[in-house]
Parts: structure tokens; sequence; C-alpha cells
């Protein structure tokens, strides 16, 4: 069996999130050192608060002040942080119930080693030294022996509230594209195209997916397609996309290779855009080292007939 | 008059700690054309189809698109896919079952873990105001929640031992398990869990096949008939919740009639050891029951197909007279977030 093609894959976003109001006066609170939960119809103080009571759905609204001490209501030691979480050092995670809270928050707690945590211990806010108003705005807790802290009676009312936060995301993969698009991209190598004839209805599907979409049965038969094809049908780009040194416009076409039961999509050069049509027959053209055609241009050889991709339209 | 709905039949990949050779589809074709052979059904005579998935897990935009193309969507058929486990795309057909729009139901799902550090990944399905930008991993939730039972006195750190160690011994009759046998408990993941507290890490797919009325008879010789299913959702903040009881699994089997009258087998989806002590006492599960006899999730956790498989391990056990009323449980989310519950029975011996 020929080597399994990896490579890396990285998804990355920094998705930007609005606020309601209850979230913004708690986000704006922890970068002004202040902790606000929220009250519920029947009394209970909510710590991270949030819009609507879980058990009534009611919308709730009534901020409140709770103190920056609380007790540890469960935990787990974290011997190996992971990338993003809250210290770099051997920590525990905590649900942490604030003084003046009925229900607990998640965050971290710098301990020296499991044996120092314990449910039930005593446990202060570390503020983080820069605050952006972000849940990080809490650097971490830290064991506290003192009495419980005061809170000031705030009401939620900022000068410049947060309305938005962003939230980067980040994930990383390694990308495996599996037998028959492996097969395609090692053929694509040697400047060759290769489908899959189903075994069924005997279409040869390109790129090969490894399986008929019509019948639903695995392909595995390899035919070698074009490498000259027919434009099936296309549209003009007009937009310059961020990033592409594509001059504008541009023709997008769909090409049905020969002998090909799919048309591919690509970019068509060596022509004017204005004079691209359907079925025109066109070769692709490659680069030094790219790993697939840079575009296709014009054969020169008369326009297909329609009826030859009518079927593949 | 209600229908009466049975899973007719089903299948699962070997579960493996990575299919790096086979895209998605290619993992599952296989799975489709097995349970659609015990039927005897082609794809074109499904009236219903609906797949479980996500598109985190290999970091693929709209995968289960792609592999739509296992099962001949063309000319087009009615099919429909949910962003979860693939307990939820049956509860989905099975509606649509009762409706009487379709008297089959090709239920599938699949996850590939390997491509992506699958932690890290679930830590994107957190609140993602006050949570996720904290990235608290999936082993950091549950160890929490472990953490909680024991000083609760629910449970301790040889007892959550055993619950692997005996799901692991299970498995050696699983030939599809990814864990079987004599595991070793191994370091602290995140304490108190233990490398045998956690599911492996793996990819793979299943796929079950759902028919009403007589058209089940037909497919099946002992059909698993659906007496009831029902899920149930907690509130979205760990800190609200009592992370030593799952009410929602409690008021889903209760719906579902699970507690009308005793069964003799539950599959439970619990990827982490402690997880299943919170289900045994929100089902009120005694020493009788056969939980887990698959290896349950301890064995083999392909993520959006487990609870799938719990299903299916139950249903399977009723085809095979092993079983003549099984529970199957589902979960999705931290912390057992999410719980779906099914009742099973076969026909009376």
């Amino acid at each position: 069996m020929p080597e399994v093609l990896k490579a890396p894959l990285v998804v990355e976003f920094p998705f930007t999130r609005s606020l309601g109001p209850v979230q913004s006066a708690f986000l704006t609170g922890l970068r002004e050192r202040v902790v606000l939960g929220v009250k519920t119809g029947d009394g209970r103080t909510l710590v991270p608060p949030v819009e609507y009571d879980p058990v009534t759905s009611e919308e709730i609204r009534d901020l409140v002040e709770v103190a920056a001490t609380g007790t540890v209501t469960t935990w787990a030691w974290n011997h190996e942080p992971r990338r993003g979480q809250p210290l770099a050092t051997p920590f525990a995670w905590v649900l942490v119930r604030l003084d003046g809270a009925d229900t607990a928050l998640l965050h971290a707690l710098d301990a020296p080693g499991p044996d120092a945590v314990r449910t039930g211990m005593r446990v202060r806010i570390r503020w983080a030294g820069e605050r952006t108003g972000a849940i990080t705005d809490i650097a971490c807790f830290e064991p506290y022996d003192g009495q419980p802290e005061q809170p000031g009676g705030h009401t939620g009312e900022f000068e410049n509230p947060l309305t938005g936060i962003v939230t980067p995301a980040r994930l990383d993969y390694t990308y495996s594209p599996g037998r028959a698009q492996a097969d395609y991209i090692d053929a694509l190598s040697e400047q060759r195209t290769v489908g899959e004839r189903c075994p069924s209805c005997r279409k040869v599907y390109v790129p090969p997916r490894g399986a008929c979409p019509t019948c639903g049965v695995a392909t595995a038969e390899h035919v070698e397609v074009g490498p000259r094809g027919t434009v099936t049908t296309y549209c003009i780009v007009n937009i310059k996309a961020k990033n592409l040194d594509i001059e504008v416009p541009y023709v997008y076409a769909h090409i049905a290779l020969d002998g090909a039961d799919l048309a591919l999509h690509a970019r068509i050069g060596g022509i004017p855009y204005d004079e691209v049509r359907m079925g025109l027959r066109v070769e692709p053209v490659w680069t030094q080292g790219a790993r697939y055609p840079d575009h296709y241009r014009p054969t020169g050889e008369p326009d297909a007939d329609y009826d030859t991709y009518k079927e593949l339209l | 008059m209600t229908r009466e709905i049975a899973v007719v039949a089903f299948a699962q990949t070997d579960h493996r700690r990575s299919t790096e050779e086979s895209s998605e589809v290619e993992m599952l074709m296989p799975v489709l054309h097995e349970v659609l052979d015990r039927t005897g059904l082609k794809t074109a005579d499904i009236g219903f189809t609906c797949s479980g998935s996500s598109d985190y897990l290999a970091g693929r935009a709209f995968s289960f698109t792609l592999a739509l193309d296992g099962v001949g969507a063309w000319p087009p058929i009615s099919e429909s896919h949910v962003e979860m486990d693939g307990a939820w795309a049956l509860y989905e057909a099975w509606t649509k079952l009762l409706t009487g729009d379709a008297d089959t139901a090709l239920v599938y799902s699949y996850g590939k873990c390997s491509p992506g550090s699958v932690r890290d990944v679930l830590t994107r399905q957190l609140d993602p105001y006050y949570v996720a930008p904290l990235w608290p991993d999936a082993v950091a939730l549950a160890a929490l929640q472990a953490q909680a039972l024991i000083d609760a006195g629910d449970t301790d750190e040889p007892a959550l031992a055993a619950v692997g160690a005996r799901s692991r011994a299970d498995a050696a009759a699983n030939p599809h398990a990814q864990l079987a046998g004599r595991v070793p408990q191994g370091d602290y993941v995140v304490r108190p869990l233990r490398t045998g507290d956690c599911p492996p890490i793996g990819d793979g797919a299943a796929a079950v096949v759902l028919a009403a009325g007589e058209r089940a008879r037909e497919l099946c010789e002992r059909p698993a008939w659906i007496r009831g299913i029902d899920h149930r959702i907690e509130a979205h903040a760990l800190g609200v919740r009592d992370l030593t009881d799952s009410p929602s699994t409690r008021l889903a089997a209760e719906k579902a009639g699970a507690f009308e009258g005793p069964v003799d087998t539950a599959e439970l989806h619990a990827p982490f050891s402690a997880q299943e002590v919170v289900l045994r006492k929100a089902l009120r599960l005694g020493d009788g029951v056969r939980v887990n006899p698959s290896g349950g999730a301890l064995a083999a956790h392909p993520v959006m197909a487990a609870g799938l498989i719990r299903i299916g391990e139950a249903a399977a056990r009723i085809h095979r007279g092993e079983s003549d009323r099984a529970l199957a449980h589902a979960t999705s989310g931290p912390c057992l977030q999410q719980n779906l519950v099914a009742v099973l029975e076969g026909d009376p011996r």
C-alpha cells in the first residue's frame, strides 16, 4: 500500500460575539475588578450570570455584586496544562462558589500541588494585570485563609460598557485525504488526472471520492482522463479575492475532461474573458513545481458539439 | 393507532486509533453495505435516511455531504443530518416513521477523532463567553464530575478502576472494540481520572436500520421494538448543576417508559468511568442488570457514533435472543449534559 498522505491543517478563527446586557455587565465588571451575579425570581444568585433563569426560563436582569472570595465545590488536578489554559504551570481546575453566590464558576486554581487542594477550601480571585473584559481577566484563583470579602454593592452600570468580545479559536489537525483522493493527488504530482469508474453505473468520477453518489457503492477502478476537456459552463469573476494575485475579471469554468462523467472546476486563461464560451476545448497549463494545473487554455480545436457535454452541465 | 417501530439491523466498524488511510466516506461505506445486506434492502428502498457527525472532529467543513455519496443520494432521497451523536439521528428517524411518512429508515453516524486532538476539539462545544476561552478539555470536566462523586461518597478511585476493568474484560467478546482485555489503569490524566477511566480515542462508524410494523417482521426474525425514546438537556452552565446526579437521564428514562418494567440489559454511553456511577443511580439499575456487555464507551469511543452503537448493541442482543427488555442510553456534551434513553423489547418467547 502506498504511503498515507498527510499534511498539517490549522483551523483558526477570531469569533466576534455580541454581548447582551447581562454578559456585558459581567465582563465589563471583570475589567473593573467587580464580580456580578444575577438574581433569579426565587432569590438565588447565579454567578456567572445568565440572561434567562435555567429553571423557569424567565428573563432575569437584576444584577448584584458578589465577593472575590469563595469556596471550592469540586476540583481536578491538571498536571499537564494544555495550550490556551489559564496557567502554564500545573494547576487545579476548580468550580468556585463565590461568597454571595448560589452557583459555581469554572476557573483555575494556582496551588503547589494536589495535596494543597480540597473541596471546601477557601480561595480568592487573582486578577490579571491587564484586563480587557473577558473571563481571563480572572488570571486564576489562589488559596485564601482570610475573612470573606464584602462586595461593594455595584449595580452593574459602567462607563464604556463592553458590547462585544473577540474569542480566538485555533484547532490543529493532521489532514489525510483517504485512499481515493490520495491516488488523485499522487497522479497530479505526475501531471496526470485520474478518476474512478463506478462498477454499477460505469460513470467516471473526477476527482474520485471512493464512492458513487448515484449508486452508493465503492469505486476503485482507475481511469485516466483528459488532459483535454470541454468548458460546460462558466462565470466571470469581477471581485478580487484577498491574497489572490489573479487580475480580474477572469473566468472560472466547469470543465469536463475527456473521458470523465463529472466536470471539474478551474480558471480559464490564454483567452480574453469575454470570448470564453460553452463548448470551448481547453487543456491544462502547469507551472514549475505546481501541485495542480495553474489554469486551462484553449487548444485551438473546434468547439465541442452541445450534445457531447449536455449531460455534464 | 401508534405505529410499532423496531431496530431491525445494526452494523459497526472495527474501532481503531486511526483510519488515516481512509476518508470518512471510505470508512463509513462498508458499514452501510453491511447493515443493508442484513435486511436485503437497497439504498433506493430506504424511506428516510438520517445521519449524525461533527465537522469539528476532522476539521472538514460539510463533511456529511461527502458521506452522502455512500448512500446514493441521486436521484434525490429523503434525508436529514444532525450535528450530534447518531442516537439523535435515530430519534429523528423514529419520529419520521411514527408520522407514517416512511416505513424504513437508515441511520448512520461516524467520527474520525484521529486527525485532531479530541480533548481540545470538544472545548468548542462549551459556553463561548465564560468557559471556552479557558480551554478546559473534555477530561478535565469529567474529572471535576468524578471528584464531586468521590466527595459525595458515591465512589472512590478503586471503584472507578473496577468499572474500566469490567468494561474492557467484557469487550474481549466484542470483535469491534478498540480496547479489550486487561488494560493498565495508568497514570492520572487529570486527577482523579487515570488513563483507564477515560475512553480510548478512535475512529469508527455505525449504522442501524429501522422499520415499522409488519415491515420490521419481514426484515428481521426478532425485531427490537422501540417502546419509547426521550431525550433531555440540563442547564448549560456546569456550576448550576449537581454533577453527582443526572436529572435529565432520569426524566428521559421515565418518559421513555424505562421504569414501567425491569430491564435485563443496559447499554450506557458513559465515556468516563465515573459517569457510569451517575447513570446507574439515575436509571435505578440494580446489580441484576447486565451493564455494557459490549464493553461500552470505555472500550471504543468513536465520538458521534458511540451513542448510536449503544442502541445498536442493545438491539443486537434482542435480535440474538440474549435480551428481552433492554435500555440504551446516549449522551452528548460535557459531564452528561444531554441524555437520550431508549427502551427496546423483543417479542415474547
